[in-house]
């Protein structure tokens, strides 16, 4: 079956996760018996889509047009079904982000296709078109089945580990005359954070808690992310307090992140802490109250004063 | 101003998950219901903007009768009245074909719901109703201000946020901080259980459906490294669970 997987961009370049989509379609296609489109919309060179390939993509078709560079739900949207109708794509993969689900949710709508979220394993089409999907903010697992003709399947990070080889993409340029009343949401201000690893697509996140005891105490957590190249994310108090920005905070009203490592400084884990990082591989939690609950949920754990112990362990990062 | 809010009834974020009959349902005995907890940010902020631009706050779930309790609640927050289509919420396609054919009769200038609710976690009904309803539709909005016939939102984009406007009408899926939680007060709990709450029959089918529940295997223990000693906590990252 033809796939036709949907990429972000993110300053130029294709999105880690958006690599892992590709990898994943292009099982789905083999599985199928089809072979894997990728729409890239935005602004990049053709070098960089032609990575597609190195991940499974035969073609890329990019819609480069200058009205696209900035993100835009509608139109990217419409550029999606057109996509969908040139390459009579039967399913359309994604990685999960809000981004990706605001425009494949449209696409859907107009197409009558059942859409599964937060899939985290290849399908199983034994019987049916069946997909394992995270639900219940990570507590809990449902083997869908998706019976519409087309199927949306956004997967979520981590779902697969992807193999790079060293065939390209052909990238072939794709326009679509697009109506315009898609336009006419303005963007009149973007704030953007520049540099900083990306949360959700980050495999190392040093998060604070209220044990940080204030925004003029937040530089040891800094230097052990930077030391590791981590993201810096933050518990929904200190969002609360403006200490640290809101798409910081991670939880179960927050950004939720499956890294491989999640360090947890000063925060006590309540349960809707913990549905935003539950999905982490590895989570060490350090805290001065040892009936912390978060130690429960924890792989690795210190008791001590987060002001002692950063030091001490961006000290030995740096000698790796 | 006439603004529908979509709400979700579902298990309290503190509840622990099970199933029952070969894990093929789930298990809501002893389970807590409340309000979608981004369903209840956006029902906090229409009831806010009908306060200072006057209209109507119509609420409606897509629910079983066992959610009425979480719809008498919205109408004590301050919505008018209610809409409940009688069905379980098995699929976000068929939710929001629910939620269009209801909209598309009424003319509403502001469609608002939560980002996601929090049992699915698929954050795609309210982009599938303004589709549906060829409306233009914006998640996750953290802020909304209305002008005439024109809003001002600020919506969160990875590593930080973009302020943009439209014009109405819009489908929106609300998160944080676009207002404070409201609590009901007494006046509003007697006036709720005599606001009226129309039920109505489903159209459509489900497009996908589960055929089993499982939940992730139990987490070890956790090993226990001293405060005095804790770069060897980056080792062991390194070494033994080879994070780094």
């Amino acid at each position: 079956m033809s796939v036709l997987v949907y990429i972000e961009l993110a300053e130029g370049s294709i999105k880690k996760t958006s690599f892992e989509a590709i990898f994943y379609a292009s099982k789905v296609a083999k599985m199928t018996g089809g072979s894997v489109t990728a729409l890239a919309i935005g602004e990049a060179s053709a070098a960089e889509l032609g990575k597609a390939g190195n991940y499974g993509a035969a073609k890329v078709l990019h819609a480069g047009d200058s009205s696209l560079f900035q993100s835009n739900i509608i139109a990217y949207s419409k550029v999606l079904l057109e996509a969908v109708s040139k390459t009579g794509a039967k399913i359309i993969v994604t990685a999960k982000s809000s981004l990706a689900d605001a425009v494949t949710a449209r696409a859907a709508g107009a197409l009558k296709a059942g859409v599964v979220g937060n899939v985290t394993e290849l399908p199983d089409l034994s019987s049916g078109f069946k997909v394992k999907r995270s639900i219940f903010s990570g507590k809990a697992f449902a083997l869908t089945q998706i019976s519409s003709d087309i199927k949306v399947i956004a997967i979520k990070k981590n779902a697969i580990s992807p193999v790079e080889t060293s065939s390209e993409a052909a990238v072939e340029s794709f326009s679509v005359s697009l109506d315009a009343s898609v336009f006419d949401a303005k963007v009149t201000e973007t704030v953007k954070a520049s540099g900083a690893v990306s949360l959700p697509e980050a495999d190392l996140v040093v998060s604070g808690g209220r044990g940080m005891k204030g925004p003029e105490h937040w530089q040891p957590l800094l230097d052990l992310a930077e030391a590791l190249g981590a993201a810096t994310a933050c518990s929904k108090p200190v969002s609360d307090l403006d200490w640290r920005p809101h798409h910081e905070h991670v939880g179960q009203t927050g950004v939720k992140v499956a890294p491989n490592l999640y360090i947890a400084c000063g925060i006590s884990g309540a349960i809707q802490h913990l549905a935003g990082v539950n999905s982490s591989k590895v989570i060490v939690v350090i805290n001065k109250d040892p009936e912390a609950p978060f130690f429960k949920a924890a792989d690795y754990g210190i008791v001590g004063d987060v002001f002692d112990v950063l030091p001490k362990l961006t000290a030995a990062v740096k000698t790796l | 101003m006439k603004i529908l809010v979509c709400i979700s009834s579902v298990p309290d974020t503190t509840s622990k998950i099970s199933f029952t009959d070969g894990d093929t349902q789930f298990n809501k005995t002893g389970i807590q219901y409340i309000i979608g907890p981004y369903d209840d940010y956006a029902l906090a902020r229409a009831v806010e903007l009908k306060e200072s631009l006057g209209g109507t706050v119509t609420v409606l779930n897509v629910g079983l009768a066992d959610a009425e309790p979480q719809i008498r609640k919205a109408l004590a927050i301050g919505a008018d009245d209610a809409i409940r289509v009688d069905v379980e919420p098995t699929d976000s396609y068929f939710v929001a074909e629910q939620i269009a054919r209801i909209a598309k009769a009424e003319n509403y200038d502001l469609i608002l719901m939560g980002r996601e609710t929090t049992d699915y976690n698929s954050g795609v009904v309210h982009g599938i109703v303004g589709e549906l309803l060829g409306v233009a539709s914006f998640s996750p909005v953290m802020e909304l201000s209305i002008e005439g016939n024109h809003a001002k939102m600020t919506r969160e984009i990875e590593g930080g946020k973009e302020k943009l406007e439209a014009s109405l009408p819009l489908v929106l899926g609300c998160q944080e901080p676009i207002a404070e939680w409201k609590i009901p007060n007494m006046r509003g709990i007697m006036t709720a259980r005599t606001k009226p709450l129309k039920v109505v029959a489903p159209s459509g089918e489900s497009l996908t459906s589960i055929d089993k529940y499982n939940l992730p295997p139990a987490k070890g223990a956790v090993k226990m490294i001293p405060a005095e000693d804790a770069g060897q906590l980056i080792r062991l990252l390194q070494t033994e669970a080879k994070v780094l």
